[in-house]
């Protein structure tokens, strides 16, 4: 986001409060982040430019890098294999940037559903899909989900037979997991484009599954 | 890295209270599960989050419970699990 | 015996209805994270560290604030003790961009 009021000195202002749009006063913590950037940049900790060009990275890492990733994993078997292997490396193979952090996908099956949390913060495989949900960070969610999951699952819409193994992964250390929804029924026709239109991130995340344009 | 676990060894992880900072969640402790995969090894979270940056590597553990053995009044499917990632320090064998 | 659960450790506790309003990140919450990033690069700030310092907040201030909140109090205090910037430092920054903003709302 940029915007072009100006100010009298030199230093980045992309970012910043911006009197035009929003009424409401700013917080200590919206001070602080703007002086805690400006300050860094004085320092010469890191410069203006790339405190933009991190931002323009963090804008660019969304959900619909990772349904592209499971479009190919559901119509390329030697990427879904990478996939499972390593997904830094596989998504890496088709120009996706996921990151240093490791990320782990975890692949539905008929007999075994998976869906993610962080129990102790919020982890989360922010550098393929971006920031979470503010749900996914909510005291609801991180607190019922390894307890509770199918009731989380029901508060989403997804309901699953009782002879479905339900598995929670709690992302409390290094790595972090990406589901790998199964391929919805009725869609062989359908090409890569099309079918990462049917992943959204709560499939990512476990809590829903991709449409399926066949309708059951 | 030697790991004094193997896929499939039943491990109990430590019922210990400590004051700082762990990455072993409350309600896993004491409770019996099944590592059902050594995921690398890392340095000890224990020791970074206090600015020790030559922290020791520790092996890190993918270890599965059984939501039964983890909630006694659990309300969901027979067959449902929990995965939770432990470093070694935290996990005894059971 | 058990001791005590700390704050950030909520696994397995009654809780209500998942939130369903969400918002989308507001531009000082993407300049956080970016901060997050690029003092993560340059080794001045590790995930457990943060981690650690958002823990420390205590149960007032960890339920007090929301989540960028919290990472902007935990960054701040990573880069006060490791004397990347200093107290005085930080509050005179932060004086100025107060009233550089307040001056800008006035316009």
């Amino acid at each position: 986001m940029t915007h072009d009021h100006d100010h009298s000195h030199g230093h980045d202002h992309d970012q910043t409060f911006q009197p035009d749009i929003e009424d409401s006063p700013f917080t200590h913590h919206q001070v602080m982040a703007e002086a805690l950037g400006e300050l860094l940049i004085e320092k010469g900790v890191f410069t203006a430019d790339d405190l933009r060009r991190q931002i323009e990275h963090l804008d660019s890492r969304t959900p619909a890098l990772g349904a592209e990733v499971i479009a190919r994993a559901w119509t390329d078997p030697d990427f879904k294999a990478k996939l499972m292997e390593n997904v830094n490396e596989a998504t890496a193979s088709i120009g996706i940037d996921s990151g240093d952090i490791p990320i782990r996908a975890v692949e539905n099956t008929p007999e075994t559903h998976h869906m993610i949390v962080c129990t102790l913060c919020s982890c989360y495989p922010r550098g393929l899909l971006g920031p979470p949900p503010d749900w996914y960070k909510s005291r609801a969610y991180r607190s019922r989900t390894v307890r509770e999951p199918r009731a989380i699952l029901s508060e989403f819409g997804t309901t699953l037979p009782d002879d479905v193994e339900v598995r929670v992964h709690d992302s409390t250390a290094d790595l972090r997991y990406l589901v790998l929804p199964m391929r919805p029924r009725g869609t062989d026709g359908m090409d890569e484009a099309d079918l990462a239109k049917l992943v959204t991130r709560d499939c990512l995340i476990g809590v829903s599954l991709p449409d399926n344009p066949g309708g059951v | 890295m030697s790991e004094r676990f193997s896929v499939g060894d039943r491990v109990r992880v430590r019922r210990a209270y400590p004051p700082g900072h762990v990455r072993a969640p409350y309600f896993t402790r004491g409770k019996v599960g099944e590592v059902q995969a050594i995921a690398g090894s890392y340095r000890n979270p224990e020791q970074l989050a206090y600015g020790i940056t030559d922290a020791d590597r520790l092996p890190l553990y993918r270890v599965i419970f059984r939501q039964s053995d983890l909630w006694a009044d659990y309300q969901g499917g027979p067959k449902d699990t929990t995965v939770v990632d432990f470093y070694e320090n935290w996990l005894d064998p059971a | 015996m058990t001791g005590p659960r700390r704050v950030h450790d909520m696994g397995g506790q009654d809780a209500g209805s998942i939130p369903t309003d969400g918002h989308e990140s507001e531009p000082w919450e993407k300049r956080m994270d970016a901060i997050r990033m690029l003092c993560g690069q340059r080794e001045l700030l590790r995930t457990d560290e943060m981690r650690r310092n958002i823990e420390d907040l205590g149960p007032g201030v960890y339920n007090e604030l929301n989540y960028y909140e919290r990472w902007c109090a935990a960054i701040s205090n990573v880069l006060l003790q490791k004397k990347v910037i200093s107290v005085d430092e930080l509050g005179r920054k932060m004086a100025e961009v107060e009233k550089r903003w307040t001056e800008a709302r006035k316009s």
